[in-house]
């Protein structure tokens, strides 16, 4: 049973639908003057204009990118280029997605703001930093001007909801513009209002991968850093049957999005609880409220968290975890770390769709068993 | 970072997590209260750990710093060693 969905939703029947039909009609270079080609343009049109809708963007503000990644990466390159002038720092919260703070580094220099044991990033440190009073600690590069400021509107990993509106305030009376990444919550939450620009990620709505969307306001200067091409932002353009389908998952995902907010919202709350309840030494984290409805994440001490992923894997349950002893990552989740919270034995789950309230109860039922057996390999009984 | 308290040191090199968080637990448990107990690790997850482990376990963590040359020996592992210090609350 798959319970982690983040980025990588199972495709909603309408993607898969939306996307068989455009294998037969969308296949051709939407550049192209043929026939076939103006078909693709016509699609691909059309594909951008219901993505604005579901992101609350015009239609000419809308770009097609090849990945979420991709998206994150040109937006953060592309306006450090373009403000050279006014400055060089990407000022982003701690818990930024690892692709903003990586582009961050690569092509300005990151500053970071802290956040709270709940992942909420210190909104009056960042807005004061914006303001162009004091530095805000952490990976600080001085008090060079800011390029860009960067806030996702909630959190992947743990499901805390970030301070948009405020941030973004401060950036707009500063004069920088906002990157929000809703790479994690757009199809499952309203969209957020304030933005420069904004990235979102069909995989996560059950669209299909190798496809992303990048929302730029017309205001925003910005320059590539990349050589150029008829699609100036993105080199080479996008696969039309992908990006259709996109669309259309996200169509149908906006559909019934209220319900399925209020199942999941139920289910994580459920989870939470009896999490919290019934395995002894768990640090459930993530604010309990304010929070995205289908992303709950909690870590087990003294748990070595690829024997407790193994575990559940083998009781038929898909779970990810930020603990650096899974896959092999050198380095513990950075939003983990950033809050304060316990890295290791650590399990994440985002519920797509159609994970039922059953799923849920067996899932809470067996996992004390199995934190108590990881836990007795070893030797932690008692402590 | 000043000489290590009655409780005494834990060297958790070369391992992993959550080894060094239970090597220190099992140090704590059998210290006296106010006891301050130093781990000296290499795995990056060991000061975010041990930090939330005092955190939820009721202890005091004291401060992370790197781990002097000095504490090096020599087998040959030269990642960077940090030194975690707590003091055990037996209160809690």
């Amino acid at each position: 049973m798959l319970l982690e969905a983040a980025g990588h939703a199972p495709w909603h029947p309408a993607a898969r639908e939306a996307f068989s039909g455009l294998v037969d009609q969308g296949w051709a270079d939407p550049r192209r003057l043929s026939a076939e080609g103006r078909r693709a343009r016509l699609l691909l049109e059309a594909a951008r204009e219901s993505l604005a809708a579901g992101l609350g963007a015009r239609t000419d503000e809308v770009r097609l990118t090849a990945s979420h990644t991709q998206s994150l990466h040109a937006a953060v390159r592309g306006v450090v280029r373009g403000r050279r002038r006014s400055g060089a720092t990407v000022l982003a919260s701690a818990v930024e997605r690892a692709a903003v703070l990586a582009a961050g580094r690569f092509a300005g220099e990151l500053e970071t703001v802290a956040v709270d044991a709940f992942g909420r990033v210190d909104a009056a440190a960042m807005a004061a930093r914006l303001a162009g009073q004091g530095s805000t600690g952490q990976e600080a590069a001085g008090q060079g001007g800011v390029a860009l400021a960067a806030l996702q509107h909630a959190n992947g990993e743990v499901g805390t909801v970030q301070p948009v509106e405020e941030v973004g305030a401060a950036a707009r009376d500063a004069g920088v513009p906002l990157l929000v990444d809703a790479g994690s919550s757009l199809g499952h939450v309203p969209a957020p209002s304030t933005w420069d620009l904004l990235a979102a990620n069909p995989g996560d709505w059950g669209g299909p991968s190798g496809v992303g969307v990048l929302a730029v306001r017309p205001r925003v200067r910005w320059s590539p850093d990349w050589p150029e091409d008829e699609d100036e932002w993105f080199p080479g353009g996008v696969s039309v049957p992908a990006a259709f389908a996109a669309a259309a998952a996200l169509d149908a995902a906006l559909a019934d999005r209220r319900e399925s907010e209020v199942r999941r919202r139920r289910q994580v709350a459920r989870i939470r609880a009896r999490v919290a309840a019934e395995v002894p030494d768990v640090d459930v984290v993530g604010d309990p409220e304010d929070r995205l409805p289908h992303v709950v994440t909690f870590s087990c001490l003294y748990v070595d968290g690829e024997a407790l992923t193994s575990a559940l894997d083998r009781e038929g349950f898909a779970v990810a975890s930020g603990s650096a002893c899974t896959s092999g990552a050198e380095e513990p989740s950075h939003v983990l770390a950033a809050m304060g919270a316990l890295t290791h034995g650590n399990v994440r789950l985002a519920l797509h769709r159609s994970v039922t309230d059953e799923d849920v109860e067996r899932f809470c039922d067996v996992l004390p068993g199995v934190v108590a057996r990881v836990r007795d390999l070893l030797g932690a009984q008692g402590l | 970072m000043n000489a290590p308290g009655p409780g005494g040191v834990v060297d958790a090199r070369g391992l992993r997590c959550p080894i060094p968080v239970l090597r220190l637990a099992k140090a704590a448990a059998g210290a006296a209260d106010g006891a301050e107990i130093e781990v000296w690790a290499t795995d990056p997850a060991a000061e975010p750990d041990i930090r939330a482990w005092a955190r939820m376990r009721g202890h005091t963590f004291l401060g992370a710093a790197p781990l002097e040359a000095t504490k090096h020996d020599d087998d040959g592992d030269h990642r960077a060693a940090v030194v975690v210090k707590v003091r055990v609350s037996r209160s809690t």
